[in-house]
């Protein structure tokens, strides 16, 4: 098993034509997602690669049965892209987009929450199950299927953790990069559960940076829910305050969303907070004490 | 994006926000003339976006407009917190009977806007909250309608007055317009103040604008004073990169936000300290390494340079190119550390081969190398 996404997920890519559509759409048929069908607007009736194109969300979901949709739409427009799947109520939407104003994804979160849709991102690279389905833009190579679950808040920072697991043998349930907006669908807390569910996750690796309170709220939360091992790396210790670190959700203000009381929050309910990656990296590995694969 | 006060008391005139009277000068000329067109007491008050401008003594009350240039005097061209003050804002002097404290901010936990409102005003809110929280008012609006009843609850309690309740439900409603109408992160008004006469004003105020936002805001974009601004922060944003300027000698070249983080956070682990925070972005052309390392060379603090890149969808030998490149365009005379890994770092590596950058099989391998190069020890 793993989560969210696998082999028989019917995926929808929104924005399909686009430069960034078009060539994640390629990437995700070449490893074998299950790419059923894109949207873009007045391109209707076409194919790309093989798969069909529509000029609506509702049209692309009835002729496809698709049960998630990956949006690469611009960011003027993609919030209108999440409500129309929202709309459609697909069960699960990967909002890959960076740049989406605050106010509208308030309205778009409570939209996805109460039409029962599962929203990652936005500003994510997506969800993978390794060896199964690709949803978004992550490096598909250096993922191996195995038994840790990751969940980010970053991108390349994700790609380089996944990748000090998988040479040290640890191949992963399913990986994915929540987001680093202020505003982002599923969180820590929305996907511990289901790695907890999982009979094929072991342990999760929590990938947290600075801003807001999420990480501090996910170590109350795993003391009180969580009993499979979690390992944590926070980044953002050497952030100066009220500087936006490229994230738009990356800020310390008013003393609040610091590295060290993340830190501190996980380091008090047990979880192993890493030094560095590598540090990371061997922890897990330790605790499985693994040779050649988990 | 920051605004300063002034700026922040003509958009709540627009939204028909009470504020006092009040004149922006430049020149102790200015000031006076001002000072004498409001009469009586005036308020001079430092126009920087840095916090903590009265304990700085930016902020003067006085009686004549001779005083008022004098305040001006010693208030303009001083420093607050890196900031150098141009300009003040001359207002008319209030009668305040009592303080309060209301404002919204974009609430990252809650998925809201969230309205925040304190008996407690004149003080910093965020005190408040952490030592008294029971005097903190709050409600949550997740749309972009004004929740009226939730609203009308708390707008009584802000004065011990309660015949301002009214007055006060107008000024949270016309506030939380502007919040949204404008794409605000924070707007806050404190103090708010009660007047001897009963009147209800914005004595001071403060928002923040969403930046993912400007582009629909074009009127908010022309606020900002690039004199607030770091230059190279500015500079880097208009070429698609990331930076915010540190004070360490180990420049930084990353391809991530949240990777670029961690390489700050590594350096530092092992001993060193970073120069800044640059994230080259996604995909990597050869012209953004090349103004990348324009931008890193242009510090005179840094040493050494660090190139940290894990391609992805970056690919390693499009960033290898882009650093030869620069050595062609730039007289780039410090030690570079570079480290590749993920797509086609072998091509990458490959193609930096007899060039005077100084490789590294992985992350921590490059941080000491970098850190060594910086203390000038050989790497």
């Amino acid at each position: 098993m793993s989560i969210l996404v696998d082999q028989n997920t019917r995926l929808i890519v929104q924005g399909i034509t686009g430069r960034d559509g078009s060539f994640h759409a390629r990437q995700m048929i070449d490893y074998g997602t299950n790419v059923v069908g894109g949207v873009t607007p007045g391109k209707g009736g076409r194919t790309f690669e093989g798969v069909p194109v529509f000029d609506t969300v509702k049209e692309a979901v009835s002729e496809t049965q698709a049960g998630a949709t990956v949006i690469y739409v611009p960011a003027k427009f993609a919030a209108a892209a999440v409500l129309e799947a929202v709309e459609e109520k697909i069960p699960l939407i990967v909002c890959i987009t960076e740049g989406i104003p605050v106010m509208d994804m308030i309205e778009v979160y409570h939209a996805a929450k109460e039409a029962g849709c599962v929203l990652i991102g936005p500003n994510c690279p997506g969800v993978i199950s390794p060896g199964k389905s690709k949803v978004g833009i992550m490096p598909g190579q250096i993922h191996k299927p195995g038994r840790i679950g990751v969940i980010s808040r970053s991108g390349t920072l994700t790609y380089e953790i996944v990748n000090a697991l998988t040479v040290r043998g640890l191949g992963q349930s399913t990986c994915i990069g929540i987001g680093g907006d202020p505003i982002v669908g599923a969180g820590f807390r929305d996907l511990l559960p289901e790695f907890e569910e999982d009979n094929e996750t072991d342990a999760t690796v929590l990938v947290g940076e600075i801003g807001g309170d999420e990480e501090e709220r996910t170590a109350t939360f795993i003391k009180e829910h969580i009993s499979k091992p979690v390992f944590s790396y926070i980044v953002g210790q050497t952030a100066p305050e009220g500087k936006r670190m490229g994230h738009a959700g990356a800020i310390v203000s008013g003393g609040a969303g610091t590295a060290e009381s993340k830190m501190k929050a996980f380091g008090e309910a047990g979880v192993p907070v890493a030094k560095t990656i590598d540090d990371l990296a061997d922890t897990v590995a330790g605790h499985f004490s693994v040779q050649g694969g988990c | 994006m920051k605004i300063h006060e002034y700026q922040a008391k003509d958009l709540f005139r627009h939204h028909g926000i009470p504020i006092p009277d009040g004149r922006v000068a430049s020149s102790l000329e200015g000031v006076k003339q001002a000072a004498v067109k409001l009469g009586g007491a005036v308020a001079v008050k430092a126009q920087v976006h840095a916090g903590g401008r009265g304990k700085a003594g930016g902020i003067k009350v006085v009686g004549t407009p001779d005083e008022a240039a004098e305040a001006a005097q010693s208030i303009l061209g001083m420093d607050i917190k890196g900031s150098t003050v141009r300009k003040v804002l001359v207002e008319r002097g209030a009668d305040i009977r009592s303080e309060a404290y209301l404002g919204y901010i974009v609430d990252r936990g809650e998925k809201s806007v969230s309205f925040i409102g304190s008996a407690e005003g004149g003080v910093e809110i965020e005190e408040v909250a952490a030592n008294t929280p029971e005097k903190i008012l709050r409600f949550h609006a997740y749309s972009k309608s004004f929740p009226e009843d939730d609203a009308k609850a708390v707008a009584g309690r802000l004065f011990k007055d309660e015949s301002t309740a009214d007055a006060v439900l107008d000024i949270m409603r016309k506030l939380f317009r502007l919040f949204v109408e404008k794409d605000c992160s924070l707007a806050e008004i404190n103090p708010l103040v009660l007047t001897g006469d009963g009147e209800v004003i914005a004595l001071d105020g403060k928002i923040n604008f969403d930046d993912n936002a400007l582009f629909r805001r074009p009127e908010i974009a022309d606020l900002r004073d690039m004199d607030e601004e770091d230059v190279n922060e500015i500079e880097a944003k208009e070429k698609g990169l990331s930076f915010v300027q540190l004070d360490g000698d180990i420049g930084c070249m990353v391809n991530g936000a949240g990777l670029a983080m961690a390489t700050m956070d590594i350096i530092q682990f092992y001993g060193g300290q970073p120069a800044n925070f640059l994230d080259v972005g996604g995909s990597s052309s050869p012209e953004k390494v090349i103004n990348a390392f324009r931008l890193l060379m242009s510090n005179k603090k840094v040493k050494s340079i660090l190139v940290n890149i894990f391609g992805g969808i970056t690919r390693c030998d499009d960033i290898a190119n882009g650093i030869l490149e620069s050595y062609k365009q730039i007289d780039i005379n410090l030690p570079i550390v570079i480290r590749l890994s993920g797509t086609n770092a072998e091509e990458g590596l490959k193609m930096l081969e007899g060039s005077p950058l100084i490789t590294a099989e992985t992350f921590a391998e490059a941080v000491q190398k970098a850190i060594s190069l910086a203390k000038g020890e050989a790497a």
